[in-house]
């Protein structure tokens, strides 16, 4: 644990990431900038499993497996988007939002 | 002194995550990305996972930012400025980011932690014994079923970006 | 004596209507005539042979002829009540199988040559040959329920052999007219087949019948508007045969189904078809005679009553050759029907029974072969109407004299067959009922006059010229004709008294000669007004029936019957009665499942916006939720 710093203060840098990226989500236009918003979202959840464990249960290595595992997923899923959104260029050649709500009604 | 680096830390991770998800140019949002991704790196490191420091370098840093960054190249004018959302999507996301910030930190600020004060490092063979272990608290199941996750999303990738033109 | 073979005599025609039916394409029209009048020429060795075994061998036992009943359960709705189906072998049953074989097997032949070049031929024969399964099996049926379904088998091959012609306008309305009507009729049959079924608890006719059986003896124990419910079920019953046998006033789709090719009108609408209603009274005799003292049997007999006259009426100043003889057969079927309603049961008293019977037989050979001559007739002068032809007797010698002798038998001229059987007639209504009497020798001398006025029209009267020479019709339909003169002759001399029998008992007949002179007497004096109005052509008949004015007019027009139901179910029930109920269903009831639909279209129309296929929409919705019930938990646990 960092020395002279309460979870709570962790906790709290870690909220105010998530909910910008929870702004930045809702508010950008274009695919990729949205990707990396979510970017934002999971890595402020995974700080969080790593401090919850180091200052909580420090003996347990859970919430350090949980980040990994975030990390790889979010690797992943970072992989894929980009795979559909250069699909998607090559089609429509565009990657704003407006353009890809064929699935409407 | 560690705690002056935290500080100097969230406040670096505070302005670029807003910079990143309000700038108009999107390689730079791209780069402020970047920054935020190594502020939590050096949260890593201050909490003493250093194994974990270095992932979120090599993987997010090294990878993803690089694979996001050729993706805007590639799809992207980078001179092109971005367009914003209208004021009134802007407020509403904002009221509820807003809200939604002030129940969660009412939550955790009300709830009362029980810390345990330790500064032991953790070395990387501990985790990864932890991790290829079959007994309590190991990870094999979950570390192969990531193993399985990663080879499925490389070849979707590949065949998902390869792709058809619509008129094919 | 095991009759169960017999159930091969319907057996057969099925057999060949499935085989015509369906290899309609393939078979040559010239295989399936023989294909056809093969398979009832087995049927006709069967039922001669079955009559010849059952009258002279087997069927009288101790003086009483016995009833022969095959049947195997079919379906099983309660411990009383089941159907089955069979054969049930009796007097009439095999006296029908006799007249419906002889008969079928004679219009198959005279078919042969009548449609030959028809390109429906091997239709016609297959639709012949499931005329003639349906009606055996009805004739043969052991209970109600069975003798209905085949009722309405021969209803619908009815309906084929009148639409026969179906490209025909007129052929398509009078077979529609037809099974409507009849169908109509059978609404009734049904409903008085349903109410016995209920209240007897069976629907075989030997239990039905039975004098000392369950159901005749408590007729009285259940009544209904002061009527015990059995009458009222057998006068529904007789609905049904009074809309097939095309009594008054159901009659009305006979003299259109004369439409169809003129053998089905000799076979289905002159000898078989139309006298099943008679044999479904009779079928049901001990019934109609018991239950309530012969209540519903009196409705019967003034029913046939009426129907003889007004059909002869009408037939006098009919101009269509075959719907004169149409009329002539409901006036006959009348006299069938009101002998069934004058008999008694026992012994002589039921001589109505027999006479009716008697009268069914010979009258299906001699109103059979005079449509075979109609269309022998018709064949070659290629018209229907009696202003069309005239002097045939020099073309046609063989068809005039069979015509001759048909129509001297249906005159009742002694020595014919006719004669005996309407004697026997005369004598029971007047033994019975001196005004139904009075009305069947009226009736007797309308129908020599109107019989007479045909024949001396058609083969006598004027010199017609015709453009092509008519030429007597080639031997595939002479050969019929001269069997059927044949036994409208001597059909007369079978002593039927002993054979078929109200009460299964054989009783002696004799001629009652007073009375047969004056029916005699009154067919001369119309034979005689036909030969002065019609040997030569004179103006005689004009003056005539102008002198009757509006009487002549309204009979010439069948006394407005088919306008008089036009009116009913045009003006009355379609407009005053269905156009509500449609506008009713239209409106409301579609209207209220309109509503229904069209507000789900509409709200959907309204909330299908919210699907925008903007994933930042549903994204803000799904925080906005996660937040509202994360507001909603806290401000639980603060509480």
């Amino acid at each position: 644990m960092i020395q002279g710093i309460s979870i709570y203060e962790i906790l709290t840098v870690t909220t105010l990431l998530f909910f910008i990226g929870v702004y930045g989500f809702l508010t950008r236009k274009n695919l990729i900038t949205m990707l990396l918003s979510i970017e934002l979202i999971l890595n402020a959840s995974a700080i969080n499993f790593v401090v919850i464990n180091k200052y909580l249960f420090p003996d347990a290595l859970q919430g350090v497996y949980f980040s990994i595992f975030i990390i790889a997923v979010a690797a992943a899923e970072a992989a894929l988007a980009i795979a559909i959104i250069i699909n998607l260029y090559k089609l429509i050649t565009s990657v704003e939002v407006e353009d890809t709500e064929i699935m409407k009604y | 002194m560690e705690r002056v680096l935290f500080y100097i830390l969230a406040l670096i991770m505070i302005v670029f995550a807003v910079k990143a998800v309000s700038s108009r140019k999107m390689l730079r949002s791209v780069i402020y990305l970047l920054f935020v991704l190594m502020g939590i790196a050096g949260i890593y490191f201050l909490v003493d996972y250093t194994f974990l420091a270095a992932i979120q370098l090599a993987v997010y840093a090294g990878g993803v930012i690089v694979l996001i960054i050729f993706s805007v190249l590639l799809v992207h004018h980078i001179e092109l400025r971005l367009d914003v959302a209208s004021k009134r999507s802007q407020i509403l996301a904002g009221v509820l980011s807003v809200v939604g910030a002030g129940l969660t930190l009412f939550t955790i600020w009300t709830y009362k932690f029980n810390p345990v004060e330790n500064y032991n490092a953790i070395d990387v063979a501990t985790i990864g014994k932890g991790l290829l272990s079959y007994g309590d608290g190991g990870f094999i199941l979950p570390f192969e079923v990531i193993s399985v996750l990663l080879v499925a999303v490389m070849i979707g990738a590949i065949v998902i970006a390869k792709g058809k033109r619509l008129e094919q | 004596m095991d009759f169960t073979y017999t159930i091969l005599i319907p057996l057969i025609p099925l057999a060949v209507f499935l085989l015509l039916g369906f290899n309609y394409v393939k078979i040559k029209p010239a295989v399936s005539g023989w294909i056809g009048s093969a398979g009832l020429f087995s049927s006709f060795v069967l039922s001669y042979y079955t009559a010849y075994k059952y009258f002279f061998e087997v069927g009288k036992v101790d003086g009483v002829y016995q009833q022969f009943v095959h049947k195997w359960r079919w379906m099983s709705f309660t411990d009383t009540l089941q159907i089955d189906m069979g054969v049930m072998i009796d007097q009439i049953s095999v006296m029908m199988l006799v007249v419906v074989s002889t008969i079928s097997f004679m219009a198959h032949l005279y078919s042969r040559g009548y449609m030959k070049g028809d390109p429906g031929y091997t239709r016609f024969f297959a639709f012949l040959s499931l005329f003639t399964f349906s009606m055996m099996g009805l004739v043969l049926a052991t209970n109600l329920f069975q003798i209905y379904i085949f009722w309405e088998l021969v209803g619908v091959s009815s309906f084929l052999l009148i639409g026969f012609y179906y490209t025909k306008p007129s052929a398509v309305a009078a077979a529609k007219k037809a099974f409507i009507v009849t169908r109509f009729a059978d609404l009734g049959f049904l409903i008085g087949i349903l109410i016995m079924g209920y209240y007897a608890g069976t629907f075989d006719f030997l239990t039905l019948n039975d004098i000392d059986g369950p159901v005749i003896s408590n007729w009285a124990s259940t009544s209904f508007m002061g009527l015990s419910v059995f009458t009222l079920a057998l006068m529904l019953i007789f609905m049904g045969g009074a809309g097939k046998s095309a009594m008054f006033p159901l009659h009305i789709w006979l003299p259109d189904a004369m439409e169809g090719p003129t053998p089905v009108s000799a076979l289905i609408h002159a000898a078989t078809m139309v006298v099943a209603g008679v044999f479904l009274v009779a079928r049901l005799f001990p019934m109609y005679f018991f239950v309530e003292d012969g209540y519903a049997l009196n409705l019967v007999m003034w029913v046939g009553a009426i129907s003889s006259l007004f059909a002869a009426i009408i037939a006098l100043t009919q101009n269509d050759i075959k719907r004169v003889l149409a009329f002539s057969t409901m006036s006959q079927i009348g006299y069938m029907m009101l002998a069934l309603g004058v008999s008694g049961y026992d012994g002589h008293d039921g001589l109505g029974y027999m006479a009716s019977m008697f009268h069914l037989f010979t009258h299906a050979m001699f109103k059979a072969l005079l449509f075979l001559g109609a269309g022998s007739v018709i064949h070659a002068v290629h018209s229907n109407y009696l202003k069309d032809m005239g002097g045939l007797r020099k073309y046609m010698p063989i068809t005039s004299i069979t015509f001759l002798i048909a129509a001297l038998s249906i005159s009742g001229f002694p020595g014919f067959a006719g004669f005996f059987s309407k004697d026997e007639i005369l004598v029971a209504a007047f033994e019975h009922n001196k005004i139904i009497y009075v009305i069947t020798v009226i009736v007797a001398g309308l129908t020599a006059f109107y019989m007479f006025r045909l024949y001396f029209g058609i083969f006598w009267g004027k010199d017609k010229k015709y453009e092509h020479a008519p030429h007597e019709s080639p031997m595939s339909m002479t050969i019929p004709m001269m069997f059927l003169a044949f036994m409208s002759i001597a059909t007369g001399y079978i002593h039927f008294s002993e054979y078929v029998t109200a009460d299964r008992m054989p009783f002696e007949a004799h001629l009652n000669y007073p009375l047969a002179a004056i029916a005699v007497s009154v067919g001369l004096l119309g034979i005689i007004l036909a030969y002065v109005f019609y040997k030569k052509p004179t103006n005689l008949p004009d003056k005539v029936s102008s002198s009757f004015g509006n009487l002549y007019k309204w009979a010439y027009d069948k006394f407005y019957i088919d306008e008089i139901y036009m009116f009913v179910t045009k003006e009355i029930i379609f407009k005053r009665i269905s156009a509500p109920f449609a506008w009713f269903d239209r409106h409301i009831v579609d209207g209220a499942m309109n509503l229904i639909g069209n507000s789900t279209v509409s709200a959907s129309k309204e909330i299908k916006g919210m699907q925008s296929g903007k994933v930042q929409d549903y994204a803000f919705a799904f925080v906005a939720g996660v937040v509202i019930l994360a507001m909603i938990f806290i401000y639980n646990w603060i509480i």
